[in-house]
């Protein structure tokens, strides 16, 4: 195709926030219009791309490259596959419908709030089609400090303090994956991702490979997040405003897990096989992740801070997954089958927690907008009184839990039954997490917020406008219909993975 | 080359200042007039310059030759490379900024902006001077203005820190000179003229011996901990147009010397000493910022950022590498217009609330906002966000340093990490948050701050998503000093 | 034969014309002085000194592309002792240009004064070409006493007679020491003309520790004329109690003879125990400028500032002397000349302050910039150029001088020249700052006369134009000297 279409899906929110910056801020209801008009050009185009994804020759597509800073040999490319295409879908129907919401919620500096948008959607955009490391570190960084402005200027009560951690957390992870790219620089003579992977770097030295990963590994652990530094998100995701959580738990922490996928994975297999299984770090983490993130959840009465938590839990199986289509892969063989499965597990992971966990948020700053707290002990009954509410909640976090029937269960049914296949231990005990999740989605929310007696404060307590109706159907939607057929997301995900562990089986 | 443009860049400001001294001491708006005429000439000339470079030819441009003292073997010469050019362009930059920024200033004008101007012919001129005696000349020239500058007009401490700069510098400079004249001497050939010189094979004994004195002595005023203690007092106490010229362009001037007339004369010399230096870079990195984290007025907070940001121009230096030395010149343009953004910023703001301790501050941004996202861009940058010139330069030092040092880039990393915190945490505390009753009623932003503002976070965010025309100049620089010292 | 002796006595005339010169001047100016009633103005008395030291210096300009001759035997006529007596004679008149008002003030003897100051100039003109012992010696004690009259010129001043005392006490005990040192040199050598020591000591001789001992007694007195430590104790209340203009004399005149005989006294003399006296004189001058740098940080009193600044000065110049193989008499004589600029500028910005008893103490300067921008900026130059800051001549200056020790391999001496003035800077800086960094206590301008004010500006154009085109006198001077050591 001619169009350099994947720079405009990345750029065109750009264009839009220097748009935006011309006009008089007191415009406010421009902004916010226009705004949501440029969002709408990627959510097209990601379909466009999608129709036109060729799945039967798989690999990356719609590739573009130019020359960048030929000083430093780095180059402009970008590229799409079958795990990145997915992401981007998700980035662009989130983005639209956060700054469709955010029309109707965001009343103070307008302009700075859908300008921090747009470039916040650029920064994820770029990160997930960058082929270059130069490239995708730059798009990382970008990323940083948009999110940084939504939650310091339009947060809650907290929120500089929440803030900043994001910020110097992630930063202090990037820095050293800085690093980690100019090791594997000096070493390769490049900075293509795809060239680097195919060079398999340090493959002859364990040590310098180990210190590599771990580098990589550390700063997109950070953003996944995986139990220990993990730290930042629930202050993070409570003090956000509801949109800045939509993004940032709906396709922040999956710019973590797509990079576990890209860069280290990719590169140093054996590595990550090792310990996977080996020495199994990586998976003890992912299921403290799971078993403790969901744990802590029972113990939350924030409602807001009780979701932050279940993400946790949740890319912990995504982490899971990944484990064990990397010990899949370092054992060979016949696990091959099983690496595959939890691979595409921890993928369709990335995609089902987006969109639930998303759904969630948007639900959160419903009721707050209504209540004007979110503490569940408070609620009640809400049952009878919000109905509509009631029933997309309670879809979505049965999704988010994994009920047959909906999108969740399939992403956690795979990265279960593939990791079975090769650390079957943690399987187990990740699949206790289930348990307690769906223990505090009943307990702790269902119950508490639905059920039993209505109460007095919140009689005069109105339904769901059509805007936020309109917000939450399509994501609810999603739930449903790639609950009963996942077909269409699984196979996307499967060319990616297959191609990936066919090329790293060497 | 028939313009002489390099003399007319160095000389305007001194004609300039000469036409200052002779006008009545109440003629303040013709005093800033000629002080403006007077730097935008330099500054559109150094723009010039820049782009008339022919990068792919390279070498030295625009030189200009002509007898001085013959007895001693001096002549005037002067000429830019893609090394020089930069910190021309900088400085250029940095006085037609200063100039504009301080145009409220009403005690004593007249000395005020003569000093000024004569202070940046000094610096002008040890960039472009390819005479060791020149060089000199200039370069302590630069040094007598500050101590006046800072003493009369400025703030904390002025007179002490005015006395410590002054000394601290031109026992740096003196040992220095010291060596120069030695080399001068040894080289047989009874000239000072700096490329007759570099072709001298000097032996790496003498070498080693004389680098020492000539790259510590120079680079005291790059900030080179352990002997950078006169810079935070410095900058702290001196007012806004001179801070931004001491650390926008002065200290830049040190290093610049030191890789001029060190590194460049001396290469073995070099290549024996810089492996023990580049740890004290290190130092410089880290400790400037962890210190600036622990400040609470925020020109000390600048002052030691300023200290870890020139770590990193000694930290390229000092890998002897072609992206190494790339990064650290472009460190140097980045870092020197960055905290004249910064310095611009702050004075902006304490001579509106008078007051420059951070817990005082906040809010800010409803009342200045133009000066709030002036801080913003020059905070990223330092942080070496992607999008700003700060980046391309870490990002190549970095590169340079991981090569042949690896553990010294894990250490810088934290100042780094470090840098952002405080950026972050001041920022926050100076702009946003709740303003204060007393604030109310501030000035907002007058039309000439606006414009020194936004001229300098041009080049920051200009340079730092097209850094192209830049690094072409600076690769040209670079590698041809490299090739020299083979 | 008549012929002869004429074309000879009126070559002998010429090549002393200046000394004629001087001397008529100054009898000239003690007889109109007698003459005239005492309460008459003696406001004629320092240009009719003027006058004649103007036509001495054109006499020795004439005098300057000869070839070196020896004059009646004792004198030496060469680029040295010439360009010594130019300096000699500049500085001279620029101290009898500016000292007129403060005489005037001060003393009703005026006349005497001025034939005095060119008496003395007379004998530092002897000086500087004296090539024999006995006439050194003379002429140094010629010129000591008219300094020590000089300086207690004021004699109801009681600060003016204890420094003439002090000065006269101390220097009439080296200058014996250095006759004896003579005397010494006399005894080993039966020779009182210096080439004729040299040939004799040449010769060798066993009495190597006699040759040294008589070595140190002769510096020793030179050494107390250039106030060099050891022997610059009685300098600092000399300078602070004479008059300041005599003050400004004994800051030039003295340094000039000193350095020039001491100069052709160890070249001429004792050439073959260059070593020894090169390591002598190594010490004297690190000793002397470190000395006078770091005793001139504490001092409150202008006069006695300078006076250690001037010491510390002499430092400098010594090195020129050290380093008399690698070119440093022709640095030794540019920084002389340097030095006159700026230190002989500096008094007369002292001159122009110190209008009544104040203005002696350094903190009278307060504010000085606002007060007298003028005369402020003049004071910073001059005090830069003694510090040795670019672009003023005291750099190129000093430059000139570590140049000349590097050649000679002298290496810690140079450090120990840039060290020093760094230190020299710190109290120098004391002065500008209490001119330009502190508030006036008064708003007045300072009142400067006429005569003043030209001086300022002389040395003002000295200071500047020697720093940024040096090379208008310095081939000149090196000329001058190459053919001193051709001869």
């Amino acid at each position: 195709m001619g169009i350099p279409i994947l720079s405009v899906i990345t750029f065109t929110p750009l264009a839009g926030a220097l748009l935006l910056l011309l006009i008089r801020k007191d415009q406010e209801e421009l902004i916010a219009r226009l705004a949501l008009a440029v969002t709408v050009v990627p959510l097209i185009l990601a379909f466009v791309l999608w129709a036109n994804y060729d799945q039967a020759a798989g690999g990356m597509q719609f590739t573009e490259q130019h020359e960048w800073i030929p000083v430093l040999n780095s180059t402009y490319t970008l590229g799409l596959d079958g795990l990145s295409l997915p992401l981007i879908v998700l980035t662009a129907v989130l983005s639209f419908l956060a700054t469709f919401y955010s029309n109707f919620t965001i009343k103070e500096r307008v302009k700075e709030y859908f300008m921090s948008l747009l470039m916040l959607e650029m920064g994820m955009f770029g990160v997930f089609l960058s082929l270059d490391f130069v490239l995708f570190y730059v798009f990382w960084e970008v990323g940083l400090v948009p999110m940084l402005l939504l939650i310091a200027l339009w947060g809650g009560p907290r929120r500089e303090y929440a803030a900043i951690k994001f910020f110097l957390f992630t930063l202090a992870g990037s820095v050293g994956m800085l690093l980690a790219i100019i090791a594997v620089y000096l070493k390769t003579d490049t900075f293509s991702i795809l060239e680097a992977a195919a060079a398999q770097p340090f493959a002859d030295n364990f040590t310098y490979a180990a210190t590599a990963f771990w580098a990589f590994f550390i700063a997109f652990a950070i953003k996944l997040p995986s139990f220990p530094i993990h730290t930042w998100l629930p202050d993070a995701h409570t003090e956000a405003p509801v949109c800045g959580s939509v993004l940032l738990a709906g396709v922040l922490l999956k710019l973590g897990a797509y990079g576990l996928v890209r860069i280290p994975l990719s590169l140093f297999p054996q590595v990550f096989g090792y310990y996977s299984i080996v020495v199994p770090i990586l998976p003890v983490l992912a299921v403290i992740s799971i078993v403790y993130g969901a744990m802590v959840c029972m113990a939350q009465w924030d409602l807001k801070k009780l979701i932050a938590y279940s993400s946790v839990s949740h890319m912990g199986y995504v982490l899971l997954g990944i484990c064990g289509g990397a010990a899949g892969i370092y054992l060979g063989g016949d696990k091959l089958s099983s690496a595959n499965l939890a691979l595409n597990g921890a993928a369709m992971q990335m995609f089902t927690h987006g969109i639930t966990t998303g759904g969630l948020f948007f639900l959160v700053g419903v009721i707050y907008d209504r209540a004007h707290t979110r503490e569940l002990k408070a609620f009640g009954g809400l049952g009878t009184q919000i109905p509509y509410f009631y029933g997309m909640m309670l879809v979505t976090c049965f999704a988010s839990l994994g009920l047959p029937g909906l999108i969740g269960f399939w992403s956690e049914f795979f990265v279960f039954r593939g990791s079975m296949g090769t650390i079957p231990l943690f399987a187990i005990i990740g699949g206790l997490g289930i348990v307690f999740t769906a223990g505090y989605i009943l307990w702790n929310i269902v119950q508490h917020m639905f059920l039993g007696e209505p109460k007095e404060r919140w009689a005069q307590l109105s339904d769901m406008e059509w805007w936020e109706k309109a917000t939450l159907w399509p994501l609810v939607a999603t739930m449903l219909v790639f609950g009963i057929y996942p077909t269409p997301i699984l196979n996307l995900f499967n060319t990616a993975m297959e191609s990936l562990t066919h090329t790293l089986l060497r | 080359m028939n313009l002489p443009i390099l003399s007319i860049i160095m000389f305007s400001p001194v004609v300039g200042a000469l036409i200052i001294l002779a006008l009545p001491e109440d003629r303040h708006t013709d005093i800033k007039a000629t002080a403006a005429v007077a730097s935008f000439i330099s500054c559109l000339g150094s723009i010039y310059a820049f782009f008339a470079y022919d990068h792919t030819l390279g070498g030295i441009q625009f030189e200009e030759q002509m007898r001085w003292i013959p007895g001693l073997g001096v002549s005037y010469h002067v000429g830019v490379d893609g090394i020089s050019l930069p910190l021309v362009l900088l400085t250029g930059i940095i006085i037609f900024s200063g100039v504009l920024v301080s145009w409220v200033r009403d005690h004593r004008p007249r000395e005020f902006f003569a000093m000024l101007l004569l202070l940046v012919t000094g610096v002008f001129g040890t960039f472009v001077a390819l005479d060791l005696f020149l060089l000199f000349v200039c370069y302590e020239l630069a040094v007598l203005p500050m101590y006046l500058l800072i003493g009369i007009w400025g703030t904390t401490r002025k007179e002490y820190a005015a006395m410590k700069l002054t000394l601290y510098l031109l026992v740096g400079s003196s040992l220095a000179l010291a060596g120069v004249l030695v080399a001068s001497v040894a080289s047989g050939l009874g000239t000072f003229d700096l490329l007759e010189l570099a072709k001298v094979n000097f032996g790496p004994a003498f070498q080693a011996a004389i680098f020492l004195p000539i790259f510590i002595g120079f680079d005291v005023l790059g900030g080179l901990w352990p002997l950078h203690t006169w810079s935070p007092d410095g900058h702290v106490a001196a007012p806004t147009a001179v801070s931004m010229l001491h650390a926008g362009v002065l200290m830049k001037m040190g290093a610049y010397a030191a890789l001029r007339v060190g590194v460049f004369l001396f290469p073995d010399g070099a290549r024996q000493w810089l492996p023990w230096i580049i740890i004290l870079t290190a130092v410089n990195v880290v400790y400037g910022a962890t210190v600036a984290f622990a400040q609470r007025d925020i020109k000390y907070v600048i002052g030691y950022s300023s200290v870890s940001h020139m770590g990193y121009v000694t930290m390229g230096v000092a890998t002897l590498s072609q992206i190494g030395l790339a990064g650290a010149t472009m460190q140097m343009f980045s870092h020197g217009i960055m905290t004249g953004i910064f310095f611009a910023a702050v004075g902006l703001v304490y001579r509106r609330t008078h007051t420059r301790q951070i817990p005082e501050l906040g809010g800010l941004v409803r009342k200045l906002p133009f000066v709030a996202v002036a801080f913003i861009i020059a905070g990223l940058s330092s942080m070496g966000m992607p999008g700003f010139s700060g980046f391309v330069a870490e990002f190549q030092v970095l590169m340079g340093v991981w090569h042949t040092y690896p553990i010294i880039a894990v250490i810088s990393l934290v100042g780094v990490v470090v840098t952002a915190a405080y950026i972050l945490r001041f920022t926050y505390m100076i702009f946003f948050g709740p303003l204060k009753e007393e604030f109310q009623d501030i000035p907002p932003t007058s039309t000439l701050e606006k414009v020194a503002l936004m001229f300098m976070c041009a080049f920051i965010v200009g340079f730092g998503v097209l850094p192209q025309p830049m690094l072409a100049v600076i690769q040209t620089g670079v590698s041809e000093l490299l090739a020299a010292i083979r | 034969m008549l012929g002869d002796t004429t074309q000879n006595l009126a070559l002998i005339l010429w090549q002393l014309s200046p000394e004629l010169i001087l001397l008529l001047t100054g009898l000239i100016i003690l007889l109109v002085d007698a003459i005239r009633p005492h309460q008459a103005d003696q406001g004629w008395s320092p240009y009719a000194a003027l006058a004649g030291l103007v036509v001495a210096l054109v006499a020795c300009i004439t005098l300057l592309g000869q070839p070196p001759a020896t004059v009646l035997a004792v004198l030496t006529l060469d680029g040295l002792a010439l360009v010594a007596k130019i300096l000699a004679l500049v500085s001279v008149g620029m101290v009898a240009l500016f000292s007129g008002p403060y005489m005037q003030e001060h003393s009703r003897h005026q006349g005497a004064f001025y034939a005095l100051l060119i008496f003395a100039t007379l004998a530092i003109t002897l000086v500087a070409g004296a090539s024999n012992l006995v006439l050194i010696f003379l002429a140094v004690d010629f010129l000591s006493i008219t300094s020590y009259i000089l300086t207690g010129y004021l004699r109801e001043d009681r600060r003016s007679s204890e420094a003439a005392i002090k000065y006269f006490l101390y220097g009439a005990a080296l200058s014996a020491m250095m006759l004896y040192g003579m005397s010494l040199l006399f005894g080993l050598t039966g020779a009182t003309d210096l080439h004729a020591i040299a040939a004799q000591l040449g010769a060798g001789t066993t009495e190597h520790v006699t040759v040294l001992l008589a070595m140190l007694f002769v510096m020793a007195g030179l050494g107390f004329k250039v106030a060099a430590v050891p022997f610059h104790q009685w300098a600092p209340d000399a300078y602070e109690g004479a008059p300041t203009p005599v003050t400004a004399f004994l800051s030039l005149g003295p340094k000039v003879a000193g350095f020039a005989v001491l100069a052709r006294f160890l070249l001429f003399a004792l050439p073959q125990f260059q070593v020894d006296w090169t390591t002598l004189l190594l010490s004297l001058s690190a000793m002397t400028m470190t000395g006078g740098n770091l005793i001139a940080i504490w001092q409150k009193n202008i006069k006695r500032l300078l006076a250690y600044s001037s010491i510390a000065q002499a430092g400098y110049l010594m090195i020129g002397l050290v380093a008399v193989s690698g070119g440093g008499l022709a640095s030794l004589l540019f920084y002389l000349a340097v030095y006159l600029f700026a230190n002989l500028g500096a008094f007369a910005v002292v001159l122009a302050m110190s209008r009544g008893e104040l203005g002696e103490q350094i903190e009278d300067y307060a504010g000085l910039s606002q007060r007298s921008p003028g005369l402020a900026l003049a004071m910073l130059l001059f005090l830069l150029s003694l510090a040795g800051i670019p672009p003023l001549a005291g750099f190129v200056g000093k430059v000139n001088l570590f140049v000349a020790a590097v050649n000679e391999g002298l290496i810690w001496l140079v450090v120990v020249g840039v060290l020093n003035s760094v230190i020299s800077l710190y109290y120098y800086l004391q002065v500008v700052r209490q001119i330009y960094l502190l508030p006036p206590t008064s708003e007045e301008p300072v009142s400067i006369p006429r005569p003043i004010t030209t001086t300022l500006l002389i040395a003002t154009a000295g200071v500047l134009v020697l720093g940024i085109y040096p090379s208008l006198l310095l081939p000149l001077i090196e000329t001058a000297v190459q053919a001193f050591f051709g001869g």
